[in-house]
């Protein structure tokens, strides 16, 4: 099966005023495979999957030289409507955040801000992401009761779901098992894994293991620099950079 | 046993500190309670003033500061919570904003009187408003506006940085993300801002004092360019001008007693609206 690239990382540099935070590498991201990025706090694994819905924008005085390709469109580029962007390319955070309000309006918020006014269908598509999110059969009963008394797992949940029903074709995981217990965890795990037969998925972890189980693709990143990047087999296996192997055994990190 | 020592006369100096401050309080309240209400009665309340101030009534003072409260309010919310919605969630951190940041707070430090004078120059006479509800209500809305903004940037830097990463990160404009999002979540905050300045509104006397009060009038006001009698102000001339100090030291406690409770009548308005906002933005609707 012929791997088709859906997100292009072109010589990139990023900079949080002076300070150079990616050093200018490249990167293919392949369609409907997880992508797992590792490496120590502080190498830039956030803020490379930030750059991919374009979350730097609010961070002040940043800079950025190199490009990002989405399906053959640069998306830094002043044509490109960076509102799309982030509707295409979702993005689930390290710290559950639904908003303060009910389970039906967290998930049916996106659909508003993107033009979905009709109730029915609304309800329909909100049903639809709550099950494909394996929250339904937990929340049905309490869709108009306040996200926020939910669970940190089913919180997590909760906004891969409002993910979800803005049909994004590209899911960002950022740290998102960081908060959560290991039954949590293994739930989110279990759901990465199905929902990569219809998305294109990065995640940025710091569990070794969680990668490995996972992702079809594992970046290894240092200080900046793109150490090595492969199947996440070869690479927890026979890694090629002596700075790779340290790291998976725990020798530094 | 030493540190147990020190941490009960730590407590005990607290306590201490907090019987005084409710003491002061108490005293206050016992006062103005205890004179003004002799002066009490649904006359009082309903009636114009006779007599050189003697007799009759309060009612278009009272209708007056409420002229004058809501006017400021009217004028001041919208346009504190659009400057604090710029400051904190558009304009880039940069030195100019810096800059008006701290002109908006040292604006709430000029005292009320300078408002007063501010206002007589520029309402009463240069845009002809007259001795007016208009002037008066500008210039007590002008006066709180910074309380307004800083509280209202205060409820807005208090929303979780999550929440608005959240939103734009489903496709949700920055407009959106203020309107839908950001504000709901802001809102219980930012009526405590609010109900703050109308109690400080409601009091004031030096702003007042040459841009919307008189002294002495029958009549209820008709338009916003109908000068008015006000509560603080009232209080004011009753114990500084006219000739039976007994009679109108009695009315003047009555003043301030309608005045106390008309201002804590406002203040629980909105604190139960603040909590109705709290729960309904918690548990969904």
């Amino acid at each position: 099966m012929a791997l088709k690239t859906k997100i292009q990382v072109k010589d990139i540099h990023f900079y949080y005023g002076k300070t150079e935070v990616l050093k200018g590498f490249d990167m293919d991201i392949y369609e409907n495979k997880v992508t797992a990025v590792i490496g120590p706090s502080g190498c830039g694994k956030s803020t490379l999957i930030r750059m991919f819905n374009r979350m730097n924008d609010l961070i002040p005085k940043t800079r950025l030289e190199g490009s990002i390709i989405l399906d053959n469109e640069d998306i830094n580029s002043m044509k490109t409507d960076v509102v799309e962007i982030r509707r295409r390319v979702g993005m689930v955070f390290q710290k559950p955040n639904p908003f303060p309000k009910s389970i039906f309006d967290n998930i049916s918020y996106g659909l508003e801000v993107n033009g979905i006014k009709d109730r029915r269908k609304k309800e329909e598509i909100v049903i639809q992401s709550l099950k494909k999110a394996a929250l339904w059969e937990e929340v049905k009963a309490r869709l108009n009761e306040s996200a926020l008394g939910l669970s940190g797992g089913q919180q997590q949940r909760i906004c891969i779901a409002r993910c979800l029903a803005v049909e994004p074709e590209v899911l960002l995981f950022d740290e998102p098992c960081a908060s959560l217990d290991p039954i949590s965890t293994q739930k989110i795990e279990e759901l990465i894994l199905e929902l990569k037969k219809e998305y294109t998925i990065v995640i940025v972890t710091h569990n070794m293991q969680q990668a490995a189980r996972v992702s079809d693709y594992t970046a290894f990143l240092y200080l900046g620099k793109l150490i090595e990047y492969g199947e996440t087999e070869q690479i927890f296996t026979v890694p090629k950079n002596k700075l790779t192997e340290a790291y998976l055994t725990g020798k530094f990190g | 046993m030493d540190k147990k020592i020190k941490q009960n006369l730590g407590f005990l100096l607290l306590l201490i500190c907090i019987l005084t401050t409710i003491f002061f309080l108490g005293i206050i309240l016992y006062f103005i309670v205890a004179r003004g209400i002799r002066i009490l009665s649904w006359e009082f309340l309903t009636q114009v003033p006779r007599k050189a101030m003697t007799a009759g009534g309060i009612a278009p003072v009272i209708v007056g500061t409420f002229y004058l409260t809501s006017g400021a309010m009217i004028f001041s919310i919208p346009l504190g919570l659009a400057c604090a919605v710029y400051l904190s969630e558009y304009s880039p951190k940069s030195f100019i904003v810096n800059i008006i940041r701290i002109s908006i707070n040292n604006l709430a430090g000029v005292p009320s009187v300078v408002f007063g004078l501010f206002g007589l120059a520029v309402f009463v006479k240069y845009l002809g408003f007259g001795v007016s509800i208009l002037s008066g209500s500008l210039t007590l809305g002008i006066m709180v506006l910074p309380s307004i903004i800083s509280a209202a940037q205060e409820a807005l830097m208090a929303v979780p940085q999550s929440y608005r990463e959240a939103s734009l990160a489903l496709g949700a404009t920055l407009w959106e993300t203020i309107r839908k999002v950001v504000l709901p979540s802001a809102l219980p905050g930012i009526l405590t801002g609010v109900i703050l300045s109308i109690g400080r509104v409601a009091g004031e006397t030096a702003p007042i004092m040459f841009t919307a009060a008189t002294f002495y009038t029958r009549r209820y006001p008709n338009s916003v360019f109908s000068e008015v009698m006000a509560l603080p102000y009232h209080i004011y001339a009753l114990m500084t001008e006219g000739v039976h100090p007994e009679e109108q030291t009695s009315i003047a406690y009555g003043c301030a007693l309608i005045l106390l409770i008309l201002v804590l009548t406002m203040s629980v308005l909105a604190i139960i609206l603040r909590q109705r906002q709290r729960s309904q933005s918690y548990y969904g609707t």
